[in-house]
C-alpha cells in the first residue's frame, strides 16, 4: 500500500532529491528555499542602499559586494550544481573566472585606475 | 513511431563532453563579461556630458527586473527536477514559466533603454552611454538567445522528443540560463547600486 502521507503531499514536494549519473541534485524544496534567501538578500542590497548611514559609514560597497558575493555563490553550488556535481566543472568554471578578474585587473592598472 | 535511445558514450574524463563543453563556453563567456565591466568600470565618471547615471537610474524599476529574473531561476531548476523526475507536464510548465519570466525581463530592459533614450541616453552620447549600453545589451542579447534554447526545449518536449533520458538538454540550458543570471547579480551591483557622481569627474 502507497504511504498516505506521500500520496496527501503535492508532487514537487513529495518528489525526491534527483540522482544523476554525477551525484545527487537537491530537491524542490531546498530549490525554494535558495530562491527565498536569494530574493531576501536582493531586497537588503536594495534597502542598504536607501540607509544614508551606511553610505556615511563607507559601509555600502563593502555590503554591496558582499551581498552581491553571497548570491553569486548560492547560484553557482545550487542551481548551477558545482556543490553537487563533479570538481572538473568547477575547476573549468574557476578558471574562466580567474582569466576574468585577472583582465579586469589588468585593465584597471594599464589605465592607472587605482592611482586616480 | 520509432523512438531513439540515445546512450552516453564514454568519455576519457568519465563526465559527458557536451556539460564539460558548456562550462568551458561559461568560462569564456566570463572574459567576454569581464571586458566588458572592466570598460565600464574604467570609464565611470568619465563623461564630460550628461546624462548621468543618477540622471537615469530608477532603482526600484530595476530591482523588480532584477527579482524576475532571479526567479527564473528558481523556475529553471524545476523544470530540471522535474524531468529528471520524469514528470514532462511539469517539465513543460517549468521551461514555458522560464521563457516568459525571461521575455519580462527583456520587455523591462528595452523599455527602459527606451525612457533612457527618451531622456537623451544614446550610445554615443557620452561614455556612460557607450559602456552601458554595451554592457546591458550584451547581457539582454544572452537573455534573449536563451529565451530561443527554453522555447526550442518546449517545442521538443511537446513533439515528444525530449525524453527522461535526455534530461542532460534542459540541464545544459540551465547552465546557461543561471550564467545569465549570475552576470546580471554583478551587473545590477557594479553598475546601479554603487554609487557615481552626477557630473564629470
Amino acid at each position: 500500500m502507497a504511504d498516505a502521507t506521500t500520496e496527501t503531499r503535492a508532487p514537487e514536494e513529495a518528489a525526491p532529491p534527483a540522482r544523476t549519473a554525477h551525484g545527487r541534485h537537491p530537491g524542490p524544496r531546498e530549490y525554494i528555499r535558495i530562491a527565498m534567501i536569494l530574493a531576501v538578500v536582493t531586497a537588503a542590497e536594495v534597502a542598504i542602499y536607501y540607509i544614508e548611514w551606511v553610505q556615511e559609514q563607507g559601509l555600502l560597497i563593502p555590503l554591496l559586494f558582499l551581498f552581491s558575493l553571497i548570491k553569486f555563490s548560492l547560484v553557482v553550488l545550487w542551481f548551477m550544481h558545482l556543490r553537487f556535481d563533479s570538481r572538473t566543472y568547477a575547476r573549468f568554471f574557476l578558471m574562466g573566472l580567474a582569466g576574468a578578474v585577472t583582465l579586469y585587473l589588468i585593465v584597471l592598472l594599464t589605465f592607472r585606475t587605482f592611482a586616480n | 513511431m520509432a523512438t531513439i535511445e540515445h546512450a552516453e558514450h564514454p568519455t576519457s574524463t568519465g563526465l559527458p563532453s557536451t556539460k564539460l563543453a558548456m562550462w568551458l563556453f561559461l568560462a569564456s563567456d566570463c572574459l567576454l563579461f569581464g571586458a566588458l565591466i572592466s570598460s565600464y568600470v574604467l570609464y565611470r565618471g568619465a563623461s564630460l556630458v550628461g546624462p548621468y547615471p543618477n540622471d537615469v537610474f530608477d532603482i526600484p524599476y530595476t530591482s523588480v527586473s532584477s527579482f524576475v529574473l532571479l526567479a527564473s531561476s528558481l523556475t529553471m531548476v524545476l523544470a530540471l527536477n522535474a524531468i529528471q523526475r520524469g514528470d514532462h507536464g511539469r517539465t513543460r510548465v517549468w521551461l514555458l514559466a522560464t521563457a516568459l519570466l525571461g521575455m519580462t525581463f527583456i520587455g523591462g530592459q528595452v523599455y527602459e533603454f527606451t525612457v533612457f533614450h527618451d531622456e537623451g541616453l544614446s550610445l554615443t552620447t557620452n561614455l556612460f552611454g557607450t559602456t552601458f549600453y554595451v554592457l546591458t545589451g550584451f547581457h539582454g542579447t544572452h537573455v534573449a538567445v536563451g529565451i530561443l534554447m527554453l522555447l526550442t526545449l518546449l517545442s521538443f518536449s511537446l513533439a515528444g522528443r525530449l525524453p527522461q533520458e535526455r534530461a542532460e538538454a534542459v540541464e545544459l540550458v540551465g547552465l546557461y540560463w543561471h550564467f545569465v543570471d549570475i552576470v546580471w547579480i554583478v551587473i545590477f551591483t557594479v553598475v546601479y547600486l554603487i554609487p557615481t557622481g552626477s557630473g564629470p569627474a
